[in-house]
């Protein structure tokens, strides 16, 4: 039953995200800390591969959709929660609630996505790059200066509403989505406008929409990962969503091998896992990402974790 | 031939001081097997792609089933019922060729992109159908073996086929075929012809055929237009063009009327 | 109206800096047709280079802070053709994302690289002040001796690499390589030369930059080069990506919004009205201003 694979494994995933909850007490709090990190670096390395891996458009704005996410969430939760909720609310209501401001801030950061897909459509490899360089930018340069969220200082006393359930669900969904959209009939057009604009035109492909359609996806699910990091992390400031993050989630999708669900997802556990095992070296970690990098594509620039899933017939 | 399928009026495109077509006259009826000929650089692959919406004429007119072209999008073109292969061969390199004939069976594709996530019934029978109709093709064209190899990684004749296949999956009414011939041998042209009456007998369709081999071209069209330097400087059967004074001079020049059909 | 002009001086000084920045961008583009992320990082090691030569000549002397800004150009050239030797031309086969990436990476290693506490550091530092520090008074309005230099320098700058590129036979070179790599090597242009000399030009002309920046902004990290570089990168598109004189422009117009905006209400938005040009540029007029157009073949 290979074809039901997507919709299993989201029961699969979701399973399990409840299994570890249920014992979550029994795990050590740092462990879980590492996993919650890693799962929230899986939404957007998948995300973003939907964009970069299998669309083609090459994209280094990502952050700033993660930023808009975590901002709209949290200022969600922040101003409307407590009018909402009361006093004392009750599990289901908060966890309702934190729904909703998840979904929020993925729509607001989906927003920004398309606000920055229309423009970059007729950009190719490079122009592409730099615009959406620029539009990370200009995102976080709009939210240092915009003092309701705090400004340069941040937008802090987030609640903590992030637990691993909500990170694991979240993870199970976003390869959900990405590996049904791109497995289907419908999803080959997403390859075949990175491969050839022209043909896939030519075949009656709306390459424009497959584009515009990635980028607000993988936006949607940049801004739910932002949503979730801010109610992990309780504070989150401008300068958290720069280039320098978007360059992380870059590496992630180019060591997985670009259009590779499984080797990105293993990148970016590995890379979550890296910098912790590396902490003694913590300050060298940006250097060893370069050289990372620069290695990768002189020596194996198909990625690392290149495990092609067999090839049998898929739907 | 009472309804005319394609009907190109006065078509003519200039880039800055370049006019690639000079105001060009054809007609298509249903079910007619036409070829375009001429030299390098007479406007052939461009008037594709004008035919396909790549360009917009900037005088004259290119209609389709009456409608007039200008201003559709390629991809719209694509649904209106015209297909086209390429001069340099464009297949998606990367998608296995199952996929690539599949993935123009999107033209026909009834259900929405969201029933991709909520995957019913209704998704798999169509997904199924399109499967099967995209397995029956590649069986009809002999490439059922390579159906999960990358399309890049096919040998050339295999691939040059299989655009041809994947044009047919969007189930066109005129299907556009530049240059199908260019590297083939001998007997791969003999067997590019047989292919060419097969496909227009059993899908039904109205072909147009950009060809340099005269073998082909003679062998297979009904009518032939030739251009030169972006002009129609005649239209005929293969045998009235190749006696036709001036087709012989743009090719060739005055002194070889006899070689134009051992090409 | 004075404040006018005052403004328009400190938007040309500013300016001057970014369009030799943006000349490096440019001819690097316009030879590979790729973007050379790390461009801005030369801009960078060239300030630093200039710190430390400066400490082994006297200050506020002509011959001194001469010396400093051949010294760090010489660096930069070098250190421009070593990168393109061994990172980017291994590479220059393969599809061009591959190569910006790696751009990425030597861009990063650069700046982490310079932060370290046994290169560079973290904290800024101080530039000397090479040449003698004076101003000058046009009436009202006042032209510092840095700025002036920053001007004259690039000025000349400018008009010998339009020299170069016009009337000898390695400028030339690189002209025919821009239009079509095949056809120049068929004519007997080896294209490693040409393209090592490009970077090495560019990278100079990235060194003089950042000597010239620093004259005028005293305060040096391993960072200073990231906004100079995207804010350049936009000029080298406004004036049509590949086109020397454009790079100019675009760098001028560039230094002049950027400082009248600065100058203005909204002066904290002033390093997003870079990004902003881009997205308007690339939007309505992406060759540029004078750029031209490609038309892809179908």
């Amino acid at each position: 039953m290979r074809r039901y694979l997507p919709q299993l494994g989201l029961i699969f995933g979701i399973v399990v995200a409840a299994i570890v909850t249920r014992y979550s007490d029994a795990i050590d709090p740092y462990v879980l800390d590492i996993a919650t990190g890693a799962g929230i670096n899986v939404i957007l390395a998948v995300s973003l591969n939907l964009v970069n891996g299998h669309t083609g458009q090459f994209s280094l704005g990502h952050a700033g959709f993660m930023a808009v996410g975590a901002y709209v969430s949290g200022a969600c939760s922040l101003f409307l929660g407590p009018r909402l909720l009361g006093d004392d609310p009750t599990a289901l209501s908060q966890g309702l609630f934190f729904l909703g401001a998840l979904t929020v801030g993925g729509l607001g950061a989906g927003l920004a996505g398309l606000l920055v897909g229309v423009p970059s459509l007729r950009l190719r490899g490079d122009y592409l790059a730099l615009v959406t360089l620029g539009f990370g930018e200009i995102i976080r340069v709009i939210i240092q200066n915009m003092d309701v969220v705090g400004g340069a200082l941040g937008l802090n006393g987030i609640p903590p509403y992030t637990t691993i359930f909500w990170v694991l669900g979240c993870v199970a969904l976003t390869i959900y989505v990405v590996t049904s959209l791109v497995r289907s009939t419908y999803g080959r057009g997403f390859i075949a406008t990175h491969d050839d604009e022209v043909a896939a035109a030519s075949v009656g492909l709306d390459t424009t929409r497959y584009k515009i359609v990635a980028f607000v996806v993988g936006a949607f699910f940049a801004g739910i990962a932002g949503g979730l990091y801010g109610h992990f992390k309780l504070t989150v400031l401008p300068t958290g969503f720069d280039f320098t993050k978007s360059i992380e989630i870059v590496v992630m999708v180019i060591l997985g091998g670009m259009g590779n669900t499984l080797g990105v997802v293993l990148a970016a556990i590995l890379l979550t896992l890296l910098p912790e095992l590396l902490r003694p070296i913590a300050e060298y970690r940006m250097v060893l990402y370069a050289l990372l990098l620069i290695a990768l594509m002189l020596l194996r620039p198909q990625g690392l974790l290149n495990i092609r899933v067999s090839k049998k017939r898929r739907t | 031939m009472s309804t005319t399928l394609l009907a190109l009026e006065s078509t003519t495109i200039r880039f800055g001081g370049l006019t690639a077509v000079n105001a060009v006259d054809f007609q298509m009826a249903p079910g007619e097997l036409c070829g375009l000929i001429g030299p390098n650089g007479a406007g052939k692959t461009t008037l594709f792609n004008l035919i396909t919406g790549i360009y917009q004429p900037t005088e004259g007119r290119v209609s389709f089933l009456g409608q007039d072209l200008r201003g559709v999008r390629p991809h719209r073109i694509a649904h209106r019922g015209i297909a086209r292969t390429f001069q340099n061969i464009r297949l998606f390199g990367r998608l296995s060729v199952l996929d690539n004939v599949r993935v123009a069976a999107n033209v026909h594709r009834c259900g929405s992109p969201l029933q991709t996530l909520v995957r019913l019934g209704g998704f798999f029978r169509e997904e199924d159908a399109i499967t099967r109709r995209a397995e029956e093709l590649l069986e009809l064209f002999h490439l059922s073996r390579f159906r999960n190899t990358p399309a890049g990684s096919l040998p050339y004749g295999e691939q040059r086929r299989l655009e041809i296949v994947r044009a047919l999956a969007t189930r066109p009414k005129l299907l556009l075929l530049d240059e199908p011939a260019a590297g083939m041998t001998a007997s791969e042209k003999t067997e590019l012809i047989q292919l060419i009456q097969r496909v227009r007998r059993e899908f039904d369709l109205t072909i147009l055929l950009v060809e340099h081999s005269m073998r082909v071209v003679m062998g297979v069209c009904e009518r032939i237009a030739v251009l030169d330097y972006g002009v129609k400087i005649a239209e005929g059967t293969p045998e009235q063009i190749q006696k036709d004074p001036k087709v012989i001079e743009a090719y060739l020049g005055e002194d070889h009327a006899t070689n134009l059909a051992h090409h | 109206m004075v404040e006018f002009l005052q403004q328009v001086i400190n938007g040309v000084s500013l300016g001057a800096i970014y369009a030799l920045l943006a000349l490096g961008y440019t001819m690097v583009y316009g030879v590979l047709r790729f973007i050379n992320f790390a461009h801005c990082d030369v801009f960078m090691i060239g300030a630093f280079a200039g710190m430390y030569i400066g400490r082994h000549v006297p200050e506020e002397t002509v011959w001194g802070g001469l010396t400093v800004l051949a010294g760090a150009m010489l660096i930069c050239a070098v250190l421009g053709i070593v990168i393109e030797r061994l990172a980017y031309r291994p590479l220059r086969s393969g599809p061009t994302l591959n190569v910006l990436i790696t751009a990425i990476g030597v861009s990063l290693f650069l700046e982490y690289g310079a932060q370290d506490e046994h290169v560079f550091g973290q904290r800024p530092q101080a530039f000397p002040q090479i040449f003698p520090n004076t101003s000058f008074q046009l009436g009202d309005v006042r032209l510092s001796s840095n700025q002036l230099i920053v001007i004259v320098v690039t000025v000349i700058l400018l008009v010998g690499l339009r020299l170069f590129v016009m009337r000898t036979r390695l400028g030339t070179a690189m002209r025919a390589l821009s239009f079509n790599p095949k056809a120049a090597q068929l004519v007997g242009v080896n294209n490693n030369v040409v393209i090592s000399a490009t970077f090495g030009l560019g990278s100079a002309l990235a060194g003089a930059g950042g000597i010239l920046y620093a004259m005028n902004y005293p305060s040096i990290e391993p960072f200073m080069g990231v906004m100079p570089g995207l804010k350049a990168f936009v000029a080298a598109v406004l004036g049509g990506i590949g086109n020397i004189p454009g790079a100019a422009l675009g760098g001028l117009l560039l230094g002049v919004v950027e400082t009248f905006v600065n100058g203005s209400d909204y002066s904290t938005y002033k390093d997003a009205i870079a990004f902003a040009i881009l997205i308007l540029i690339l939007l309505f007029r992406p060759a540029g201003l004078l750029g031209r157009s490609t038309v892809e073949k179908v």
